[in-house]
């Protein structure tokens, strides 16, 4: 059996308010907030990027595993913020964490889904003995255009897991993946920002995928949603994941502890990986999580885990994401908010 | 002229759905329609629709449902009037049959909004694209603008309008084609997200998808179908200055009027004759100029008649039975039809729920842009 066997996240402390980008557009906060479910978002520092925020969930991640480092066989980080078009992060990240040089390595983009993908394949390397253990990270500096719905969530942040054979910390069960042709949501080479199919992207989009992959993957384990102590979707805002769980049969304090998007907005790649993270964080040994992704474009992949005793004894050896999330914050004004993200045009 | 009855009707739900394009659509409802009549043919066929090519790039769309409907070769054409596109559409084919050319005619209207299109451009292409659009104003501005003009003027209160908002979603929960058939509440109206200041978006008919069409024979054709005859009676078009600027009195539809006075007088009919009506309520603010323009209550008097629930199902001149474009939905083209659709359930007795009793006289009444054109139809049942 593979599982996670260590698992850590990173969030920056910079936030924005809702409140604040809804002044900058003559929009109104309070309708903002009641529609998305969310009141703040995570902003990267000036010096943060995909690869900084792999490489702090990914010490983490190794804090609880306690292994060396240069056991790692394989690391794959799924974003679509990677800094480089050409130039992997998951080169930069393996060299900080001294991972290399043996170490297969690649950058995965699926949309929102690319650090569950990065999972997927970590897990499947190391089940199927071809290394002893493999990373995957959920990383992303998500883009949202300024004035755009998604400028309310696109926030930072991600997740790391590794994956092994011994002293698990949480057993995959089952993994299943749902994906079709569906263009809801893409930006193009070159652009800075992603475009959407505005309501395109909730029903045909996001809860087809992550309906179809949630009942297939509870049918092929012959769960039900009642056999969970803990469920955790994909968070583009706060409503769509509780609206989808419900759908499925999950109850809200199911999936309470791994909802962060209200605080954290949505970390795109980073998303689901980071609800997962806070989940575990609470979670009991035999507890069952089920965990769905969704990407744009699009596909969800879905995982069950086992909870086993061993959290009990790596839980505190790393900050906890609660911690991360409600604890020393820095507060931006949107004209420091758009110095942060790069959206003031200099010269050179 | 020949009488004349619709003798079948049929639609789709109205929604986002996905999962269907312009023609799907169109043949749904065509093929209910036919199969409702239960004619074996029709002789032509009129297809109302407001801006496919901007929508989903498709034009051409009389030969397209033609083809689609397996009915090609029979005539067919598109007619375009903005959101009075489907009434239109039923003009035009209740002419065709009247002067004897045709018996048996298919009136449909579709529209296919939610595809990837600028919706707000679209639709701003029935306003003046020199004088109102090039200054930015969008419908729900003008209309936002009729609705400031009417408070101003007559005292209507902003809870007034709301109440049309409330009225006609109580009416779409018990419409099983409806995109919206929920309740909401006055409170919701009022606080819920301001589009153009008063107007919220509880006051704003929703972006839809979807199709309604309606058979047209001669009298003697449809007493030979076995259903009840539902004759149309009165026909009405009119139009107004394309800009809203333009206008003498921005707080009175002047189409509406004058298509109404013609449809009136060929009828036979006065308002107070009418038992319910199916209104183009795009905006809250919309029904209340539509209702005192008919002549169903006095100039001004409208936000007062409708928050006294006059215009409820029970109530003196129930309008919207079927929860009108704010709850039902508002495909532009198909709005026209689905108005006939709701009437001849009315008037047949088989609106189930939101059954008017004893209907016997319906009105329809269909407008484009901010009331630069408007289509009133009057409908008898035959005893």
């Amino acid at each position: 059996m593979a599982g996670i066997v260590g698992y850590g996240s990173y969030l920056p402390r910079y936030r924005i308010k809702v409140e604040e980008i809804a002044h900058q557009w003559g929009r109104d906060a309070v309708a903002v907030k009641r529609g998305l479910m969310l009141q703040e978002k995570t902003v990267p520092g000036m010096d943060e990027d995909t690869i900084t925020i792999s490489v702090e969930a990914a010490r983490n991640a190794l804090k609880r595993a306690g292994i060396p480092p240069s056991e790692i066989g394989a690391l794959y980080i799924g974003s679509e913020s990677h800094p480089y078009a050409v130039k992997p992060s998951g080169t930069v990240v393996a060299e900080a964490l001294g991972v290399v040089p043996e170490v297969h390595i690649a950058d995965f983009e699926f949309a929102c889904k690319a650090g569950t993908e990065a999972m997927f394949v970590a897990h499947a390397l190391v089940k199927a003995d071809l290394v002893k253990y493999a990373m995957g990270i959920g990383a992303d500096t998500s883009q949202g255009a300024p004035g755009d719905a998604l400028e309310f969530s696109a926030s930072a942040g991600g997740s790391a897991f590794i994956f092994g054979k011994d002293d698990i910390v949480a057993e995959v069960l089952n993994t299943y993946s749902y994906t079709t042709d569906t263009p809801d949501f893409w930006r193009r080479e070159g652009a800075f920002y992603p475009l959407h199919g505005g309501r395109f992207t909730g029903e045909p989009a996001y809860f087809k995928h992550i309906l179809g992959a949630g009942t297939a993957i509870l049918e092929k384990g012959g769960y039900k949603a009642s056999d969970f102590a803990f469920a955790v979707f994909h968070m583009p805002n706060g409503k769509f994941p509780l609206t989808a769980g419900k759908k499925l049969g999950f109850k809200q304090e199911q999936m309470e502890p791994g909802w962060i998007v209200p605080l954290m907005g949505n970390t795109y790649s980073g998303s689901s990986p980071t609800g997962f993270s806070a989940t575990l964080d609470v979670a009991k040994p035999d507890d069952l999580i089920l965990l769905v992704s969704f990407g744009s474009g699009a596909g969800s992949d879905a995982f069950v885990f086992r909870v086993t005793d061993r959290i009990n004894e790596v839980r505190d050896k790393a900050d906890k994401l609660k911690d991360m999330l409600e604890g020393e914050r820095f507060y931006l004004d949107y004209g420091e908010y758009a110095k942060y993200r790069g959206k003031i045009i200099m010269n050179d | 002229m020949r009488d004349i009855a619709v003798v079948g009707i049929g639609m789709t739900k109205f929604g986002e759905l996905w999962q269907q394009s312009l023609r799907d659509l169109f043949v749904e409802a065509a093929m209910k329609a036919i199969d409702d009549a239960g004619v074996d043919h029709i002789d032509s066929m009129y297809v109302g629709s407001m801006t496919p090519g901007l929508f989903v790039g498709q034009e051409h769309i009389g030969a397209l449902m033609a083809d689609y409907l397996g009915a090609a070769p029979v005539p067919a054409m598109r007619v375009e009037s903005a959101c009075s596109s489907g009434g239109m559409a039923l003009r035009a084919g209740f002419f065709e049959v009247a002067s004897g050319y045709s018996d048996i005619v298919l009136v449909g209207g579709v529209e296919k909004m939610n595809d990837g299109a600028d919706v707000t451009y679209a639709l701003a292409t029935a306003a003046d694209q020199e004088y109102e659009v090039y200054q930015g104003v969008t419908f729900p501005g003008l209309y936002a603008l009729i609705a400031r003009a009417h408070m101003h003027a007559y005292g209507t209160t902003h809870e007034q309008l709301a109440a049309v908002s409330v009225k006609n979603h109580k009416h779409g929960m018990m419409n099983p084609n409806a995109q919206f058939p929920r309740e909401i509440t006055r409170d919701q109206v009022l606080k819920a997200t301001v589009i153009a200041d008063p107007l919220t978006i509880l006051e704003c008919s929703p972006v839809s998808d979807g199709a309604a069409c309606a058979i047209i024979a001669p009298i003697e054709i449809a007493k030979k179908l076995g259903k009840p005859v539902i004759k149309i009676i009165g026909t009405g078009a009119a139009t107004d200055t394309i800009a809203l600027h333009a206008r003498a009195d921005i707080t009175t539809l002047n189409a509406v009027k004058q298509s109404a006075m013609a449809a009136f007088k060929m009828a036979g009919k006065q308002p107070k004759d009418i038992d319910l009506a199916e209104v183009h309520d795009c905006f809250s603010i919309a029904e209340i100029c539509i209702i005192e323009d008919l002549g169903f209550t006095e100039k001004g008097k409208g936000g007062e008649f409708t928050e006294k629930g006059h215009t409820g199902i029970s109530g003196q001149i129930p309008v919207n039975t079927s929860g009108g474009l704010k709850s039902k939905g508002h495909p532009v083209g198909a709005t026209g039809i689905a108005q006939v659709v709701e009437v001849t359930e009315q008037l047949r007795g088989t609106a189930g729920k939101r059954q008017v009793k004893d209907a016997k006289v319906a009105l329809t009444q269909n407008m484009g842009g901010s009331g630069a054109s408007s289509v009133v139809h009057i409908f008898q049942k035959e005893v």
